[in-house]
């Protein structure tokens, strides 16, 4: 195995470039794991740490190495929400929304957030240039993406400006450094258009459309509105069971959350 | 191993004072070494091939291949034990290897020594091995009519057919924590080239690690030393024995030093846990409150094998009332054997599981009869000349349950408004919950435990004290696993002796005698009550001698004048003493369960608050505060550093700490999903302390370790149930028991 | 795989396993053993590392991607033979039991406050909510590293809780 250490995103492309199934370590706090869990041992290792231009973060383009330490300390808001979150201050000094993107884990903590505001994933590759992907069309599966052999996320893009409302929330048995049960995320604009997204109910974060659609035509939601919209919810997701939860409390709970964001948007000053 | 005096001293650290721990200064820059820590030139390392089935036949182990690989020096299976082939802390029934059978998941199968830890784990890997796997027994229940049981234990007390008018009834279900001592298992076997082994082990026992080393290797038992190394905590997790005979074999086997550490998801099912519960329970009182009868069935779950589930599951009988009086007690219980994860030791050894339920039940009692819970607990408080409700033993010692009850209740409660900031809130950094979705809780309970073994066990510590020109050596076996037994023996020393420079030195096993497990909270009185027994003895011996009447740092005084300095006393002597300092005796059992069974007992009481959030079943406990019977403190600081560590490892059974067995299998052995409270979690604590000196142990001091993870789930279980209205009949409370739970379902008993 | 760094102001350098984890390179290369593997998942903190000033869990890092970086352990936080303020706090306030979190306990108390030398009990929380304890129950760290704050500060520390017992 050898590890590079690029300065500049170039040469972090040509590097993968030359060998497309190298490992891409971001913070590397995903990978890491994996190593310690008997994973096998990476041949070639591209440590992005150093590469300039990925920590840019202009307006809503967010460059792939920006920190969730920047993250939680950035604009108020559901990104920073979600990114104080993520795993243990330690953790936060190192991982990025980059490799939260990447590594594409149903509990992926800015997922939600990524896809409720409709964000857009910017790859780049030496020999295929740059593609803009949306969320959408991005995570494909349990750790699974679109991305290609070559291609590295170089900036998460936000709608600029962005919502006027949005509100984070996760739930997890401890109240700290933990891995999500339910996460989601509920934007609303001033004319009353809603987004909702979930993380950790579904292989990829989920959007409750008709949830969205009803709770959007509502100007001013009162109790049977903000009800149907958490009914909705429930149905729209996906979960299973597992040693983190169970399925049925997964769907009460995005209902309940979904509801409680919702009505953090109505209570709150715009962003 | 010796600990440095500290460079603080004087008398101002004795008895009594918040003593430094000597240990503090190497502990903090680095410098100290744990067992994970220790190397040797030349050494090996160990790695262990484990079952992955919970019920197994081994039909091929082809350890050939991994002979081949390149660094790998030895692989050793069940064959290669040139002794006896099992061990165990009360039966020898684990297999060093898996003989044949692999009985629970992770069970090891094979070892292997290598150059480093990469070539060992190519060895495992290259070992070739096949199972047919068998239908694993995971049923405790089942295992019961199978007979499958290590210990059933019949209580009976009192008369069968006596009844009262109120009854309460309930089932309840204690799920498996994990000690999870944050340093996982270690050590280091060195040959010591005539055919014995030097072994550093981080552990609670190493007298029995000894005995059960020697008896596996098949050698004399002055072939094998057992070295205390430092230990990364252990809460009942290293009283078992885990690597120890492993390392030793495998250091016989290549004449070479070797080590291994387990990562922690080997640790997770190297050790022992606690035991997992099912209780039903009948209460029945006079309309005035008074206990008439009591009636249980409890089944734990002792897993695989043995250890020791038969004192656990006397310990959970023998307190499964609590602290209270109650002339008709009929108890049937049954630890089992099943393919589940060994169980055994963990901090409250019983106890814990037996409190859930029966302090449940008397807050049902409390709720029928429409009185007061604390004051249901006082009118039924058990008090010195009373007979112990299960064992029917008079209880001769101090036991102050009313005045532990009375001065918690008395203790003010944290402000009655929910807290404001987010992270204060059920759901913490989730940010999942507003003030306005929070109920408060208040939750009380009372817990009972036994100090020292019980049962008739021969009970001693050994220690040595030794007068040097630098002040004074104890030499002790005991463990000290980071609750503070080194500072109290220095504290003994330096107030019994006149002495501050005291050293404690922790011997190997062929140096000193057993100082009998740390555990049982019995190392404050044991090693604590030799400590005090042996230098007020050589004091005696040396005023004797020496014709003096005062003994200090300075030498031996009379009539005002120093007639022996120290240094001169550390030549002349008398310089050393040594002593088995034994607790007084207890019966074993009558075939009713009764009997002088235990010496001493300490009382806790705990009230939890806990802000619940219904509606998502997320949870933050505020406070957990708490007056504890310690009989007498010996050094603050250390006292309110169990307590405090001690009600967390209760706060994280009673919302968030279990190992989840899906088949046998453990499905969340690491620490991302095994769940430990963090500083996000932790409840404030205040403690008060009931000091009534015990009747043996020095300066009336009580064993303190345990009973702060006694009643605190039970109390935090109490806060929710008030809170939420619900029953809560399982430990720990998941978000669904709330949550998913039918709304307005009554707490009351059938 | 040729790596070097500076570690507690000391150039190292040396051959490592590519796949070689820096708190292994550490412990097994450097002999630094005072920082601990707790749980090699990034969750307990006990191999909790300074990398260029920012608190690192260094089983989450490459030894090979800390070349040329400036490493503190442990080992380097006191100097010239005096305790940090942050394991004078650690002592004077009983903020350690058996030991193991202790030297990643503090080298987290040490980054928080090198940011903020006055933080409020929340701060020093939620600042340290990525360290297991499992004996102390946390609250004589809190207290440890708010004795550091104040020798940071130049002031003296509130009195120990435990002296009210009046013991």
């Amino acid at each position: 195995m050898d590890c590079e250490h690029p300065h500049h995103l170039d040469a972090a492309l040509a590097a993968l470039g030359d060998d497309p199934a190298a490992t891409v370590l971001a913070g590397g706090t995903d990978v890491m794991v994996d190593l310690s869990f008997g994973q096998p041992h990476p041949v070639h290792v591209i440590a992005l740490r150093r590469v300039v231009e990925s920590a840019e973060w202009q307006e809503g383009r967010i460059g792939a190495g920006v920190t969730y330490r920047r993250l939680e300390r950035g604009p108020p808001g559901a990104l920073a929400q979600a990114s104080r979150t993520v795993g243990s201050p330690q953790i936060r000094n190192t991982g990025t929304i980059g490799g939260n993107v990447a590594t594409a884990s149903p509990a992926g903590d800015t997922l939600p957030v990524i896809a409720a505001c409709d964000a857009a994933i910017e790859v780049a590759s030496r020999d295929g240039g740059v593609r803009v992907v949306s969320w959408a069309d991005f995570f494909t599966g349990v750790k699974q993406t679109s991305l290609r052999p070559g291609e590295l996320v170089t900036a998460i893009v936000f709608p600029d400006p962005m919502p006027a409302h949005h509100e984070f929330a996760k739930i997890g048995v401890r109240n700290a450094m933990v891995i999500s049960m339910v996460s989601a995320c509920v934007t609303r604009s001033e004319d009353g258009t809603t987004r909702v997204a979930l993380g950790s109910v579904a292989p990829t974060p989920l959007r409750a459309t008709a949830a969205e659609e009803m709770i959007s035509a509502e100007t001013n939601p009162g109790e049977s509105a903000l009800t149907e919209f958490s009914r909705l919810v429930s149905a729209a997701v996906r979960p299973i069971t597992d040693h983190r939860g169970t399925e049925s409390y997964r769907r009460h709970a995005s209902g309940v959350l979904a509801r409680r964001l919702l009505e953090r948007c109505l209570r709150r000053e715009p962003r | 191993m010796t600990v440095e005096a500290p460079t603080r001293t004087g008398l101002a650290s004795g008895v009594g004072t918040s003593a430094v721990r000597p240990d503090g200064i190497p502990k903090l820059t680095g410098n100290y070494a744990f067992a994970s820590d220790l190397m040797e030139r030349g050494m090996l390392w160990g790695a262990t091939l484990r079952s992955p089935h919970p019920h197994a036949n081994v039909t091929r182990l082809d350890i050939g291949p991994a002979l081949a690989v390149p660094g790998v020096a030895t692989v050793l299976t069940i064959d290669d034990v040139p002794g006896s082939r099992h061990y165990g802390l009360e039966r020898a029934d684990q297999p060093v290897l898996a003989d044949g059978v692999a009985r629970f998941w992770g069970e090891p199968v094979a070892v292997v020594a290598a150059d480093d830890l990469e070539d060992a784990r190519r060895g495992l890997a290259a070992i070739e091995v096949e199972y047919q796997p068998l239908d694993p027994l995971i049923d405790s229940e089942l295992a019961v009519e199978r007979g499958e049981v290590f210990r059933t234990i019949n209580v009976r007390r009192g008369d069968p057919d006596a009844s009262g008018p109120v009854v309460v009834e309930g089932y309840y279900e204690v799920g498996m924590q994990d000690q999870a001592p944050l340093g996982p298992e270690s050590g280091l076997a060195v040959p010591d080239g005539h055919g014995g082994v030097d072994v550093y082990v981080a552990t609670q026992w190493s007298h029995t690690d000894h005995a059960q080393i020697v008896a596996c290797l098949g050698v004399a038992d002055d072939q094998v030393r057992v070295h205390p190394a430092g230990i990364g905590g252990a809460f009942g997790a290293r009283e078992d024995v885990s690597l120890q005979i492993h390392l030793c074999l495998l250091a016989q086997a290549t004449g070479r030093p070797v080590k291994m550490v387990y990562d922690r998801k080997e640790s997770f099912v190297g050790h022992v846990h606690r035991h997992p519960a099912r209780m039903w329970y009948r209460h029945e009182a006079t309309t005035a409150g008074d206990l008439v009868k009591v009636t249980a069935r409890m089944v734990l779950d002792g897993g695989a094998y043995t250890s020791s589930s038969p004192a656990v599951i006397a310990n959970a009988s023998y307190f499964a009332v609590g602290p209270y009086r109650c002339d008709n007690v009929f108890v049937e219980s049954h630890v089992t054997r099943t393919n589940n994860p060994p169980c055994g030791a963990m901090r409250g050894f019983g106890a814990v599981q037996a409190c859930f339920a029966y302090e449940a039940q008397m807050d049902r009692l409390a709720a029928r009869l429409g009185v007061d819970p604390l004051q249901l607990r006082l009118r039924n408080a058990l008090a010195p000349g009373d007979a112990m409700s299960t064992t029917g033993q008079i209880i001769t010692g101090s036991l102050p349950t009313a005045r532990v009850i009375e001065e918690l209740r008395a203790m003010p409660l944290p402000a009655e408004a929910p807290p404001t900031h987010p992270f204060h809130l059920p759901g913490g950094t989730g940010l999942t919950t507003d003030p306005a979705h929070v109920t408060r809780g208040v939750g009380y309970a009372v817990s009972m435990k036994n100090l020292a073994f019980s049962e008739g066990f021969d009970d001693y510590a050994e220690v040595r004290v030794t007068i040097t020109p630098a002040g004074v050596e104890v030499h002790t076996a005991a463990a000290e696993v980071g609750q503070g037994l080194v500072t109290i023996c220095q504290q003994i020393a330096r107030t019994v002796l006149g002495i501050p420079q005291v050293a404690v030195v922790f011997d190997d096993t062929a140096t000193i005698g057993s100082a009998g497990s740390t555990s049982a909270s019995r190392q404050t009185q044991m090693t604590g009550g030799a400590v005090e027994a042996v230098c007020a003895e050589l004091r005696q011996m040396i005023l004797e001698a020496h014709d003096g009447d005062e003994l200090d740092d300075t030498g031996v005084w009379r009539a005002g004048e120093l007639v022996v300095p120290l240094d001169r006393l550390a030549d002349l002597g008398p310089a050393t003493h040594h002593l088995r300092f034994r607790h007084p005796p207890t019966d074993t059992p009558d075939e009713d369960g009764q009997g002088n069974l235990h010496v001493d007992f300490a009382i806790a009481a705990h009230r939890a608050v806990v802000d619940v959030d219904a509606e998502l079943g997320l949870l933050r406990v505020v406070a957990v505060d708490t007056v504890q019977d310690v009989g007498a403190v010996l050094n603050p600081a250390a006292l309110l550093g169990q307590v405090e560590g001690g009600i967390m490892q209760g706060v994280g059974l009673a919302v968030m700490e279990e190992l989840i067995l899906d088949g046998g299998v453990i499905k969340n052995a690491s620490f991302t999903d095994y769940l430990l409270p963090t500083f996000a979690d932790a409840p404030a604590v205040t403690a008060g302390f009931v000091e009534e000196a015990s009747h043996f142990g020095p300066f009336g001091a009580k064993g303190a370790g345990e009973p702060p993870t006694i009643s605190s789930t039970a109390a935090i279980a109490a806060a929710i149930r008030n809170a939420t209205g619900l029953p809560i009949t399982r430990v720990p409370v998941r978000p669904d028991d709330i949550a998913l739970a039918q709304p307005g379902r009554s707490i009351q008993g059938t | 795989m040729h790596v070097s760094m500076s570690v507690n102001g000391r150039e190292v350098s040396g051959d490592v396993e590519p796949r070689t984890l820096l708190v292994h390179y550490l412990r097994e290369n450097l002999g630094l053993t005072g920082t601990h593997v707790g749980c090699d998942t990034g969750y307990c903190g006990a191999c909790t590392v300074h990398v260029d000033g920012i608190s690192t869990k260094s089983c989450t890092m490459l030894a090979v991607q800390a070349e040329g970086a400036e490493i503190t352990t442990i080992e380097g936080l006191a100097s010239n033979g005096e305790l940090h303020p942050v394991q004078e706090g650690f002592w004077e306030r009983h903020g350690l039991q058996c030991g193991f979190c202790t030297p990643g306990m503090i080298m987290q108390s040490a980054y928080l406050l090198a940011e903020d030398n006055n933080p409020d009990e929340d701060t020093i929380r939620h600042g340290l909510d990525g360290n297991l304890c499992r004996c102390t129950g946390y609250h004589n760290i809190v207290k440890a590293v708010q004795y550091a704050g104040a020798r940071m500060r130049s002031e003296e520390p509130d009195a120990p809780d435990w002296e009210e017992e009046g013991t």
